[in-house]
């Protein structure tokens, strides 16, 4: 990281920081991270993206807060240190949620403050922000978050379709008038399991189109 | 990683942990009256849709204040108790109360067609969290005029079905009193019997939810039981 300042803002580099999560090291399909909220949240298109932006917003700015502090937190209390940003950033997106997006934040429930506890963002704080400075921090935090919420779109949005019929709550499978000749909703994929198998699926289609992926037998 | 003193990291943590603290009581400061505000207004929407008013974020409070002649707070012996705002009051504390010390929330309300309704909250417990409720009942204090129920967690197109109008509509019309004396509804398992004025179908995979929701209405509703049969006409 020694010529880090002639860098330009989105080198080669730092554009991987923004755009690996979403493959090949994403956090879901991948590093197998934040899959119960993953889980809970994605009944419905709506929550799922609210859920998305937020632990963007809060992994974004923990990471610029503690790429930024890196050098002034004693490292024998670096975990609490971490997890203090994290909190408070989880506190405060709590109270923007419930201040100006009731009825979602009603829906997201415990999950907006179990975002404390995933583990996605104390893995990007712990083995990223610690050692980089805050731009490249803040695209690490970006990147990742990005990952995760775009795994956390793709389910829920097969879940909503399939569960309910709807996209984002528009009633599509209704419009179409697939009710008429005997269609049901597959009330299956509301419940949890089915985002399970769903994430599952993806890991397959990913790891079948990606080789590298795949871990030796031994 | 440089190695810091003890001291160090006592101060490092209390200036963290102040001004963690200033950020968070400021956020919690400035976002608080629009935070009560939709508390208050999710609560007027509940109330009127228990009366059939359909209302929005917009105008809930406009209408509430044009549906909802009067408020007051009851003992379980029907006496009015003064000085108490029955919009504040929350049920589940009140549950906690020994039973003389409760306050009985009543709403009155008229509807379109002139007639009187009296609005009775109402607070339970589901499979996985609370539920609760407003009952509207008609002048005789018996007949089921509207129903509204609602729900924290309860299980996806099982037990959350209780907030949908296809559940709450059987309710319409039903009665309390069963031959002068308190009964409830029932919600039954496999199919109500279509003439009966005392039951409702429960919902199918959704078993401990609708138990919860028939003793939510009878151990809500029997508290009010001396001060509907005394104002029953």
């Amino acid at each position: 990281m020694e010529n880090v300042e002639k860098e330009p803002l989105f080198s080669a580099k730092y554009r991987k920081l923004l755009t690996n999560p979403l493959g090949q090291d994403n956090p879901i399909t991948v590093q197998v991270l934040g899959i119960c909220s993953a889980l809970a949240v994605t009944v419905k298109m709506n929550p799922a993206i609210v859920m998305a932006i937020s632990v963007m917003v809060v992994l974004a700015v923990s990471n610029v807060a503690i790429a930024a502090l890196r050098t002034m937190i004693p490292g024998r209390i670096r975990i609490i240190v971490q997890l203090v940003v994290i909190a408070t950033m989880v506190i405060i997106v709590d109270q923007f949620l419930k201040a100006f997006a009731f009825d979602i934040s009603k829906q997201l429930s415990v999950f907006v403050g179990l975002i404390i506890t995933n583990c996605i963002i104390m893995g990007r704080l712990e083995a990223f922000a610690m050692a980089n400075k805050p731009w490249p921090a803040f695209l690490d935090g970006l990147g990742n978050a990005w990952g995760y919420g775009a795994i956390l779109i793709i389910v829920s949005f097969f879940r909503e379709f399939l569960g309910s019929g709807s996209i984002m709550g528009f009633p599509v499978m209704e419009k179409i008038g697939v009710y008429n000749w005997g269609y049901e909703d597959n009330g299956m994929m509301i419940l949890p399991p089915m985002a399970l198998i769903t994430v599952g699926l993806i890991i397959w289609v990913q790891r079948s189109r990606n080789k590298t992926l795949i871990e030796e037998n031994k | 990683m440089k190695d810091f003193s003890n001291r160090y990291i006592m101060v490092f943590s209390v200036v963290m942990i102040v001004s963690v603290a200033i950020l968070l009581s400021l956020t919690a400061l400035l976002l608080q009256p629009r935070q009560e505000k939709n508390v208050e207004v999710e609560k007027k929407m509940n109330i009127l849709s228990s009366i059939n008013v359909a209302s929005t974020k917009a105008d809930a409070v406009e209408l509430y204040d044009r549906y909802i002649r009067e408020s007051y707070v009851i003992n379980t012996e029907g006496e009015h108790l003064e000085g108490v705002d029955a919009f504040t009051v929350g049920l589940r504390a009140e549950q906690k109360k020994p039973l003389p010390e409760q306050y009985l929330p009543v709403f009155i309300a008229v509807d379109d067609r002139g007639d009187t309704l009296h609005i009775l909250p109402l607070e339970g417990k589901g499979l996985w969290g609370p539920i609760w409720g407003y009952v509207a009942l008609k002048e005789d204090l018996s007949t089921i005029d509207g129903v509204t129920f609602d729900h924290k967690g309860e299980t996806p197109g099982l037990g959350a079905e209780i907030n949908t109008t296809a559940f709450e509509s059987q309710f319409l019309n039903k009665s309390l009193f069963r031959d002068g004396s308190f009964f409830g509804i029932k919600v039954v398992k496999g199919g109500a019997d279509p003439q009966s004025s005392f039951e409702v179908d429960a919902i199918s995979g959704g078993t401990i939810t609708s138990k919860g929701l028939e003793a939510m209405v009878y151990d809500g509703l029997i508290k009010y039981e001396k001060y509907l049969s005394k104002n029953r006409k």
